[in-house]
């Protein structure tokens, strides 16, 4: 992995970043796009089969344990892994309890879904850079970006589930009709100032899940590229840098998940509030 | 990092794993959750209920066992008495069969002197007879100095 020139070092460090994309080329029609170019080309068609698999792979990993445990759910005392997932709820009930004062029994599984399913994508990343790519190298497959966190569509994607939710609950709460006149009406009180509150308001509603998506997915790829560039040492000096980010990474993987997690209920309840 | 249909995706996965959480995962653990925490709840009510039960029952007992006391010494104090006037009675009894023994004894050692003096007279009789009789050398008819005699006899 040592950077002979500089060639091969911005080489490794694209071909890491690049997602294996399948989609419809213009030339060559369905197909898994082998350049960046190509995947580029495919333009909005296309899809990360990579971003895609391993975050399903996550979630259903996620919900899986959960499910399990809550199968075996007992009101006695718990042990093993009832004990690690009875944690975990119990941690987002406390951060609902605190920041969402909806009424809303939803509010917990989809606090859990996201801290959860965001967590396990990130901690992939903990996984060395290398692995994954060479493997899915040795299978035929170009590309293999194994943490969905550092793709923008996967961050986006959620903020938007988020999003939808937000404009959903304030219709259901407000009707669609309340939700319209706040939009209208805040923060100047005034029928005179309703266009100008709208852009303000509607402005506001769209940076939300924007902001959701781009900060997660800022922290994400700027470690990754961090672990890449860590990569292009040579070997016998990786471990010295690699370890203290890795370890340091630990408390970003779960920080981006709190944050992104908590964000999410702190606009829901905004959502379910009458101002 | 090209936006493409991987954003639907995202979000289409999303909604499924949410909604698979909000049915499946979440209502569990949680009732679970719950249900120890009311059943801890439950507990720490049923301790802190059998602790204020038992400072009664203590103090029950140590009332029962005050009172028992009580009637105890008062029992004590009954027999004391009965005892005590018993012993009086039996006094009472003895100094009275006492006496009546003195009495009983005096009269016997009375009748006993009588005897002795009766006995004493009629041989002081007897020998004054036989005195006479041979003073006089004669016989001296008993019968007809009998009354004579007897006289003498009363007059010692």
């Amino acid at each position: 992995m040592a950077a002979d020139n500089e060639v091969s070092a911005i080489y490794y460090i694209q071909h890491h970043l690049q997602n294996l994309t399948f989609g419809k080329h213009p030339e060559n029609g369905w197909s898994i796009a082998s350049t960046s170019t190509e995947a580029t080309e495919m333009g909005f068609w296309a899809i990360h089969l990579d971003t895609m698999g391993w975050s399903i792979a996550m979630g259903a990993l996620f919900l899986w344990l959960f499910r399990k445990a809550g199968k075996a759910a007992t009101t006695g005392v718990p042990s093993g892994l009832q004990n690690a997932v009875e944690m975990v709820i119990e941690f987002i009930e406390n951060l609902t309890r605190s920041t969402f004062h909806g009424k809303n029994k939803h509010i917990g599984p989809i606090a859990l879904t996201l801290f959860m399913w965001i967590l396990l994508m990130n901690s992939l990343k903990l996984v060395p850079v290398d692995y994954f790519p060479q493997l899915f190298g040795k299978l035929g497959f170009e590309y293999m970006k194994i943490v969905p966190t550092t793709d923008i569509n996967a961050t986006l994607g959620m903020a938007i589930g988020v999003f939808l939710m937000i404009i959903y609950y304030s219709c259901k709460v407000k009707g669609v009709a309340g939700f319209g006149k706040e939009l209208a009406l805040t923060p100047f009180n005034t029928w005179l100032l309703a266009p100008f509150n709208l852009i303000l308001e509607i402005v506001g509603l769209l940076v939300k899940p924007i902001s959701l998506g781009f900060r997660l997915f800022g922290a994400m790829f700027a470690g990754e590229v961090i672990f890449i560039l860590i990569a292009l040492l040579p070997f016998w000096a990786i471990w010295m840098l690699d370890v203290p980010w890795a370890i340091f990474h630990i408390l970003v993987i779960s920080l981006q998940a709190f944050i992104f997690t908590t964000l999410s209920v702190v606009y829901l309840s905004a959502a379910h509030e009458h101002h | 990092m090209n936006i493409n249909m991987t954003l639907i995706g995202q979000t289409i996965a999303f909604a499924i794993f949410v909604w698979f959480c909000i049915k499946y995962v979440w209502p569990p653990i949680s009732n679970a959750l719950h249900e120890r925490q009311k059943k801890i709840a439950d507990g720490l009510d049923a301790a802190s209920r059998a602790t204020r039960d038992l400072e009664l029952a203590q103090e029950r007992a140590e009332q029962t066992l005050r009172e028992s006391k009580e009637q105890a010494s008062q029992i004590l104090e009954q027999a004391n008495k009965r005892s005590a006037q018993m012993i009086e009675e039996a006094r009472e009894q003895a100094r009275a069969e006492g006496e009546r023994l003195v009495a009983g004894a005096r009269a016997e050692i009375e009748q006993e002197i009588n005897r002795a003096k009766d006995e004493l007279r009629a041989q002081v009789s007897h020998l004054a007879i036989v005195g006479a009789e041979r003073v006089l050398e004669a016989s001296v008819d008993e019968k007809a100095h009998r009354d004579l005699l007897n006289k003498l006899a009363a007059e010692l």
